[in-house]
């Protein structure tokens, strides 16, 4: 039919090599994930989920200190999870031997929120520290998980504050 | 020993079940979590925010974010009278460690920033590899292990919620804390704000406070002429916040 049409035939061979390289190519270096949801590796998101957690949540935190829980929902600061003041306790949670929660020095701690700036909502309790207390720890006055001082029972609030 | 031809003929079928392993990749972290059932986004009510810059230091553990780059950060805006168009902006290392007290007549209010989680964000559409994108739950991710590193999503976040990580020369962003959500707690940013001016939110779930929320409040998006559409929803926020 066709003069000379083994060039044809040769032509197509090297084609037909070509293009079942590319697929074999394509396949081994595409990974098998990739277009799962959308043009991207859908195995990411479980490599990305995958990471440890630093804070436990409070949640995890009151199986155990339920009784500063109990003292933290009498006052204002019910609304403030553990770990904003204590820092990231996960590994605490996990294994409570390994890691102690370092002692805060509340003159740092509390002056965070409660320094008064103006640009801090008019609502919120806040006190020029050094007219407040002149430098002495906020906690010689208040307990930080129930921070209104009571006007009797000052030697319990005292003792609760120590711990 | 010598491999004939039955040898290798056995060896076949379980070479194959082995490599479905091996194409299966890394399995789900959370096997209980369904991506379809949820559709994540924060409100954050600025009329609560007290710039204590708890969020940017959480974040920052939570994360590990290199020092001097942020996921999430706190903007301190001074609104002099008559100069909305003017703001005077300032986030002294991102807020981590509050403000400085700052007097000056006029108006003063905190806007926590992170990225806006949009819909139809501009960063996943310029991506030239397929490494960032919006998962099927409404976060916008990066894959480390396929970003190349090149920038077009720094610059394309309108934003300015990208960064390239010294360490690894990729692109790095907030993740909404994927691997506390996908585990059913909130984000590091969430838990520890003590006056709750971030709540996460799934719009998705029919019981989530959120919904209320927006039926009752009028809530606004940052940029929305650029119609990324943003899933960061603020309440309360003035006119001259950009």
């Amino acid at each position: 039919m066709f003069k000379d049409i083994e060039h044809l035939i040769r032509l197509a061979t090297v084609m037909a090599i070509a293009v079942v390289a590319f697929l074999v190519l394509r396949a081994g270096v595409v990974p098998r994930s990739f277009g799962q949801y959308g043009h991207y590796r859908g195995a990411a998101m479980g490599e990305i989920a995958a990471r440890p957690i630093a804070f436990a949540g409070h949640d995890l935190c009151e199986t155990c200190h339920s009784d500063v829980a109990d003292q933290k929902r009498q006052g204002k600061h019910v609304v403030v999870a553990c770990e904003a003041c204590h820092g990231a306790l996960a590994k605490h949670a996990d294994d409570p031997a390994s890691l102690t929660p370092a002692k805060l020095d509340t003159t740092v701690l509390c002056a965070r929120c409660h320094e008064a700036n103006s640009a801090k909502p008019k609502w919120f309790p806040q006190v020029v520290t050094a007219d407040h207390s002149g430098g002495i720890a906020c906690d010689t006055c208040h307990q930080p998980h129930r921070p209104k001082i009571e006007t009797k029972p000052e030697t319990e609030s005292k003792a609760e504050g120590k711990k | 020993m010598e491999v004939t031809r039955r040898h290798l003929l056995l060896l076949l079928p379980a070479a194959a079940a082995a490599w479905k392993f091996v194409l299966a990749g890394t399995p789900e972290a959370s096997p209980n979590y369904k991506l379809a059932e949820h559709w994540w986004e924060m409100l954050i009510d600025i009329p609560k925010c007290i710039g204590c810059g708890s969020c940017v230091r959480a974040c920052a553990q939570e994360n590990d974010v290199p020092e001097g780059y942020y996921r999430t950060w706190i903007e301190r805006y001074h609104v002099a009278d008559y100069q909305i168009e003017r703001p005077e902006v300032e986030s002294p290392d991102g807020g981590k460690q509050g403000f400085p007290p700052d007097e000056s007549s006029g108006k003063n209010f905190f806007v926590p920033k992170l990225c806006n989680h949009c819909a139809d964000s501009p960063c996943t559409q310029v991506c030239p590899v397929g490494a960032t994108f919006i998962s099927p739950d409404g976060v916008v991710l990066v894959d480390k292990s396929y970003c190349l590193g090149c920038r077009y999503c720094v610059q394309a976040c309108p934003y300015g919620c990208r960064f390239i990580n010294p360490k690894t020369h990729t692109a790095e962003k907030c993740t909404l804390c994927y691997h506390r959500i996908t585990k059913g707690l909130t984000t590091a940013c969430c838990e520890v704000c003590p006056t709750g001016a971030r709540q996460l939110a799934d719009l998705k779930n029919p019981k989530d406070p959120i919904h209320e929320f927006l039926r009752t409040h009028s809530v606004q998006v940052l940029k929305p002429h650029m119609a990324t559409g943003a899933k960061v929803f603020y309440d309360g926020m003035d006119g001259s916040v950009r």
